[in-house]
């Protein structure tokens, strides 16, 4: 097992992961089936343009899920995730044969020493420019 | 057509239960390009301390799902799902879901705003267990845009 990391040691600002993942077409049909999300904006370009949007983007829940794995491997156990949450501020446009690549920063945003937990603030950027807003997780630790 | 202001504080009745698959679980954590072995292998998950596979934090979605599907049905709810655009969401855990569990979720409509001519609709989903405990809430805020 994976050592869980100790609250003490932690300093708001500390970077604690960071992470890229390439989405392709295949990652957003296999998201769409795994979590019943099946709008056609988010593998059919020809129904994403007809609704105004510039192509097919990843679904948004897709991004949310991702985002946290960084946090939840350095934290070695997905149950200490306890609170999570963000904004959806851009979408992540998914070419149809390239690769979207999208970078996940973790940094400690709070401490709180006595209740063991840190919240744990993500930056998620896709092309330079930021996706999801306000992505903050909170995580139980160890002392 | 406005969302209907009338639905805020609206409770509606809890979703059939759902039973969490192991492979459910790992078909969603290849997904979410989850690799943590709790997420994926029993023994890891057991060594852990749980009964079986967890669930990655945004599982609760796939439950969530069924009382947005509630929301968007009823009939004077006003809300076109064609002009709806995710806001936020969170997600806050009494526990983290693990395969076995049975879970029922159940919506009640927190608020409903409008702000420059768009709507904005707090959905908020508890979901228990089968013993009716807590595990987690699901929040999702959804954007209505108005009439162009």
């Amino acid at each position: 097992m994976s050592t869980v990391p100790s609250i003490a040691s932690l300093a708001v600002g500390d970077v604690v992961a960071q992470a890229d993942f390439a989405l392709s077409r295949d990652s957003l049909v296999r998201y769409a089936g795994a979590s019943g999300d099946f709008n056609p904006i988010h593998y059919r370009d020809d129904v994403a343009i007809g609704v105004g949007l510039p192509g097919v983007l990843a679904h948004g829940m897709l991004t949310m899920g991702l985002a946290v794995q960084p946090v939840v491997d350095w934290a070695g156990d997905p149950g200490r995730v306890l609170d999570y949450q963000v904004r959806f501020t851009r979408p992540v446009l998914v070419d149809a044969s390239a690769v979207a690549v999208v970078s996940v920063t973790a940094k400690v945003g709070l401490v709180e020493a006595e209740a063991r937990t840190a919240r744990i603030d993500l930056t998620v950027t896709f092309g330079g420019e930021t996706v999801l807003g306000k992505a903050q997780v909170r995580v139980s630790l160890a002392p | 057509m406005p969302v209907n202001p009338e639905l805020q504080g609206r409770v509606f009745p809890p979703t059939p239960p759902y039973l969490v698959g192991r492979e459910k679980i790992r078909e969603f954590s290849r997904a979410v390009f989850a690799s943590n072995p709790i997420n994926l292998d029993p023994e890891a998950a057991r060594a852990a301390g749980y009964a079986d596979v967890v669930a990655p934090p945004t599982f609760a979605v796939v439950i969530q799902e069924a009382t947005l599907v509630q929301l968007l049905a009823e009939p004077d709810a006003g809300i076109d799902f064609t002009r709806i655009v995710h806001g936020d969401q969170r997600f806050s855990y009494a526990r983290p879901i693990v395969a076995g569990d049975e879970l029922t979720a159940t919506l009640t409509v927190a608020s409903v705003k409008s702000l420059g001519g768009h709507s904005m609709v707090t959905a908020e989903s508890n979901i228990v267990d089968a013993a009716g405990a807590h595990v987690v809430t699901a929040t999702s805020t959804l954007v209505v845009r108005g009439d162009e």
